[in-house]
C-alpha cells in the first residue's frame, strides 16, 4: 500500500440499510469506493455494479490441465516409457485411468482457484491490509468512499442522509 | 430486500441473537482460559497419542510381526481402523458441499466442526496404509515420480493406487474448503485482539477486510468447491470400495460395494459428527446455534443411510444365496454363523436395527438417546469393517490355512493413538477457531432466527427494522457516541408498516393473503379490527373465486395471533373447520 488515500466512510447497523443507501448512491451516481460487510449480502453485487466473478472459468481451466496432466501422464508411463504387463492387461488401459484422471481433475481445480482466489484478492499469508473500523467484521455495515474522486462534504452529508449512525474519516 | 422466511421450517438460531451477539458467543470459546473438562479430556487424548507413537516405533522397530497378522488374515485391524476412520470422514464434506447444493440452511450449525473432524478423521486413516506396507520409510514409491528403478513407475491399474490419490485429493480439498471458510472469521476474531493474538491471528486470516468483491469471489468459489468435492466425496470411499471388490475374495468381488461402502461412509461420518457436536454445544454453550432441529435432521440421514446399509446386508445375503456359487454362500455363511458370529451380529443390531427408532419424532429429538445411538453406530460401522476384512479372510478356499485372528497390544496401541490423535486435534481446533462459521450463521439470521420465524418470533417490520431496539441497547451499552442522536432520528421510520404473515390463519391462503392486503390488511391488528361484513366484502369484490371461503373466524384468529397466544390459535384452528366454526 504505496499510495495513502483519504477516505470517508459511514456505518450502518443493517445490511437492509445499506442496501437501500448503496442504491440512492447509484441513483445519484456517487462513486462508492467500497462496501465492507461482515458477511456476504446477496443483492449488493449489481447495485454496486460489480461483473460477475470469473474464478469458476479458471476452476474449469485448472481442471482441463488436471484431467491433462493425469491422462497424458498415465498413457505416456505405462504405454511408452516403461510398459509393464500387469494381469495380462493392455498397457495402455483407459477405463483402468479414470479414477486417477478425475481425482487430478479435481485436485488441480481446487488448487488453482484457491491460490487464484488469494492472489487476486491481495490475501495472503502475512498480507495487513489497513483496518477501517474493527467493528466491521463484527455487525457493523460500511460504506466507503475515496475523497480522491469524491467530495468529502458530499460524501459526508449522502451517509448521514441514508442513515449512516457514524461517519469518519481516515487516511489508509 | 426483504429476506424470505419459512412459515414452517423450525428456526436454526434461536435466543433472540443480534449480529454483535452472535459474535460474542462463537469467539468466547477462543478467548477464555479453558476449562476443567477440556483440559481432562486434552490429557487423555495426548495419553493416548503418545502411546499409539510409541506402538507405531515399536512397530517400525520390530517389524509387522508385531502384530497378528498371518498368512491367511492379511488385512486385519489396521485396514478396518483405515475404512472406519475415512468413513468417519465423509460427513463433512457431505455437510458443507453437498447440502451447500442443495440449500440446506442447517448445515452452517455444523459444517465448521464437521469440516474439520474430516481432516483430522482422515489424517488418522492416513496413517495406516502408511505403516501397514512395512517399510514406512519407502512409503514415498506410491507416487510417481523420475526415479532410479528403471524409471519404474507404480501401476496407474492398482485400486491401492487409485486410493492413494483419492485419498491425499480429498483431504486437500477439504483442507482448502475449511480453511477458506474460515479466513473471514479468524478476521472477527482478529479484530476483537490485542497484542500478539491480534498479530497471529491477522496472519491465519491473511488479512481479510470484508471487502464486497472479496465477498463475491468467496461466495463463488465457496459454491465451485462445492460443486466438485460432491463426486469427489463419493469418488473416495467407491475407490476404497475398490480395494476390496477387484479382488477375486469371495465376500468381496460384488459390485454392490460402492453404493454400500458409501452410504455406510456417510451413515458413521453423521454419527461422529452427533457424538462430537452433542458434546461440544454443551460444553461451549451453542444450544442456541446447534439445536434441536440441527440433531433431528441429522438423526433423519442417519436413519436413511443406516436403512439403505441394511439393505445392502441383505442385498448380499440374497445375491449370495441367489447367485448359486458355492463360495459366495459359504463367505456369507459363514460370516454370519462362523467364528466371528458375535461380529456379524453385532454389526446387524448396530447399524440396521438402532437407528430404526428415529422413525419417531420424539426419538429423534431426545439428545440423551441420540448420544448413545451416535456412540452404537460408531461401534457397528466399526464392526462392519472387521466383518467384511477379518472374518471373510479367516475362511479362505483352502481348509488347511483356515485361522482365527485376534490383535496384540500393539495393534490395540495404534488403534487408541488414532482416537487420541483425533480428540487432540479436535480440542485444539475448539481452542484455536470459532466451532460454528459465524459469518455463516449471520447471513441466515434474518432467515432462520427465531426472532423472526416460527413460534416466538416478534412482529417485525417489513424493512428490517425490527431490531432497531436491541442496535440501540446494544450502542448506548457500547458508549457510542455522539452520532446517536442524529441517527435516531434518521433511523425512525416515518410511518411504521407492521406487515404479518397472514397466512398462518386458518382459512387464508397465498391468494386472499394478497388480496387482503390489497385492501389494506397488513397485520394480525389490522384484521382481527375489521369486521366479519367488511371482510367478506372485501372477498365479493375482489377477482377471484373465494365462494368457498367465510371469514367469520378470521379476527378471532388474528385476535390470538396479535396477542402471540400461538397453543391456544392452534386449539382453535383444530377445532375449526377450513376457517369455519
Amino acid at each position: 500500500m504505496a499510495n495513502h488515500k483519504d477516505i470517508v466512510y459511514g456505518l450502518y447497523n443493517d445490511e437492509e440499510e445499506l442496501l437501500k443507501a448503496v442504491k440512492v448512491a447509484g441513483d445519484k451516481h456517487i462513486d462508492i469506493m467500497d462496501v465492507y460487510t461482515p458477511f456476504p449480502i446477496h443483492g449488493l453485487d449489481p447495485l454496486l455494479g460489480l461483473s460477475e466473478s470469473r474464478l469458476h472459468i479458471g476452476g474449469f481451466v485448472y481442471g482441463a490441465l488436471g484431467t491433462l496432466t493425469a491422462f497424458l501422464g498415465m498413457s505416456w508411463m505405462l504405454a511408452k516409457d516403461w510398459p509393464v504387463i500387469f494381469g495380462g492387461k493392455p498397457h495402455w488401459s483407459v477405463p483402468a485411468f479414470i479414477p486417477i484422471t478425475f481425482e487430478l481433475t479435481v485436485l488441480f481445480a481446487s488448487i488453482g482457484m484457491v491460490v487464484t482466489f488469494y492472489i487476486i484478492n491481495g490475501l495472503g499469508p502475512g498480507v495487513v491490509n489497513p483496518t477501517i473500523d474493527l467493528r466491521i467484521t463484527d455487525d457493523k455495515f460500511c460504506i466507503a468512499f475515496d475523497t480522491a474522486s469524491t467530495d468529502k462534504a458530499s460524501a459526508e452529508s449522502f451517509l448521514r442522509s441514508t442513515g449512516a449512525f457514524e461517519v469518519n474519516s481516515k487516511t489508509i | 430486500m426483504s429476506s424470505y422466511t419459512s412459515p414452517i421450517r423450525e428456526p436454526l438460531v434461536t435466543g433472540h441473537k443480534t449480529y454483535h451477539q452472535i459474535t460474542e458467543d462463537l469467539v468466547s470459546p477462543t478467548e477464555k482460559a479453558p476449562n476443567g473438562a477440556w483440559i481432562l479430556g486434552f490429557l487423555i487424548s495426548v495419553s493416548l497419542l503418545a502411546f499409539g507413537l510409541f506402538c507405531i516405533a515399536w512397530t517400525i522397530w520390530h517389524g509387522i510381526g508385531t502384530w497378528n497378522l498371518n498368512r491367511t488374515i492379511g488385512w486385519g485391524w489396521d485396514i478396518t481402523n483405515f475404512v472406519w476412520w475415512i468413513g468417519i470422514g465423509h460427513a463433512g464434506t457431505l455437510i458443507s458441499a453437498i447440502l451447500l447444493l442443495f440449500r440446506q440452511k442447517w448445515r452452517t450449525g455444523v459444517n465448521r466442526a464437521a469440516e474439520a473432524m474430516t481432516i483430522f478423521a482422515v489424517l488418522c486413516a492416513a496413517l495406516f496404509p502408511g505403516i501397514h506396507v512395512g517399510r514406512a520409510w519407502v512409503v514415498f514409491y506410491f507416487f510417481p515420480y523420475p526415479n532410479t528403478r528403471g524409471p519404474l513407475w507404480p501401476n496407474f491399474n492398482s485400486p491401492l493406487l487409485w486410493d492413494l490419490f483419492a485419498i491425499s485429493t480429498y483431504f486437500t480439498v477439504s483442507l482448502l474448503f475449511w480453511y477458506t471458510g474460515l479466513v473471514p472469521d479468524f478476521a472477527t476474531v482478529r479484530d476483537r485482539a490485542k497484542g500478539l493474538r491480534r498479530k497471529i491471528y491477522n496472519f491465519l486470516s491473511f488479512g481479510w477486510t470484508g471487502s464486497a468483491k472479496h465477498w463475491q469471489r468467496w461466495e463463488s468459489i465457496s459454491l465451485v468447491l462445492a460443486g466438485i468435492a460432491t463426486p469427489l466425496v463419493l469418488s473416495v470411499h467407491t475407490i476404497v470400495s475398490f480395494d476390496f471388490a477387484t479382488s477375486v475374495i469371495p465376500g468381496w468381488h460384488t459390485t454392490i460395494f460402492p453404493p454400500y461402502f458409501v452410504a455406510g461412509a456417510i451413515f458413521s461420518g453423521f454419527a461422529m459428527v452427533l457424538t462430537l457436536m452433542i458434546i461440544t454445544r454443551k460444553i461451549l454453550n451453542l444450544q442456541d446455534y446447534i439445536t434441536l432441529a440441527h440433531i433431528e435432521s441429522m438423526n433423519k440421514v442417519i436413519l436413511v443411510t443406516g436403512t439403505i446399509v441394511g439393505v445392502a446386508y441383505l442385498t448380499e445375503l440374497f445375491i449370495a444365496w441367489y447367485s448359486g456359487y458355492v463360495y459366495e454362500q459359504f463367505a456369507f455363511f459363514n460370516r454370519a454363523l462362523g467364528p466371528y458370529w458375535w461380529s456379524y451380529f453385532g454389526m446387524m443390531f448396530c447399524n440396521v436395527l438402532s437407528p430404526q427408532i428415529f422413525w419417531w419424532k420424539k426419538f429423534r429429538r431426545n439428545i440423551a438417546l441420540t448420544f448413545f445411538i451416535s456412540i452404537v453406530i460408531n461401534i457397528g460401522m466399526w464392526f462392519e469393517r472387521f466383518v467384511i476384512i477379518a472374518t471373510t479372510l479367516a475362511r479362505d478356499y483352502l481348509p488347511s490355512s483356515w485361522s482365527y485372528y485376534t490383535p496384540t497390544w500393539v495393534e490395540i496401541g495404534i488403534f487408541t493413538g488414532t482416537i487420541g490423535l483425533f480428540f487432540t486435534l479436535y480440542l485444539l481446533f475448539t481452542r484455536v477457531a470459532p466451532v460454528v462459521a459465524i459469518a455463516e450463521i449471520k447471513s441466515i439470521l434474518k432467515s432462520s432466527g427465531d426472532q423472526y420465524t416460527g413460534p416466538n418470533a416478534i412482529h417485525h417490520h417489513d424493512h428490517g427494522h425490527s431490531h432497531a431496539s436491541h442496535e440501540d441497547d446494544h450502542h448506548a451499552h457500547e458508549g457510542v457516541s455522539h452520532t446517536e442522536e442524529s441517527s435516531k432520528v434518521v433511523n425512525k421510520p416515518l410511518m411504521t408498516v407492521v406487515k404479518d404473515d397472514l397466512k398462518k390463519l386458518e382459512g387464508i391462503g397465498p391468494k386472499i393473503s394478497e388480496t387482503l392486503n390489497a385492501a389494506g390488511i397488513m397485520s394480525f391488528e389490522e384484521l382481527m379490527n375489521t369486521p366479519t361484513e367488511t371482510l367478506q366484502s372485501i372477498l365479493d369484490n375482489a377477482s377471484g373465486n373465494f365462494g368457498g371461503n367465510s371469514p367469520e373466524s378470521w379476527p378471532e384468529q388474528a385476535k390470538l395471533a396479535f396477542e402471540g397466544k400461538w397453543d391456544e390459535l392452534k386449539d382453535l384452528q383444530d377445532r375449526l373447520d377450513g376457517g369455519k366454526y
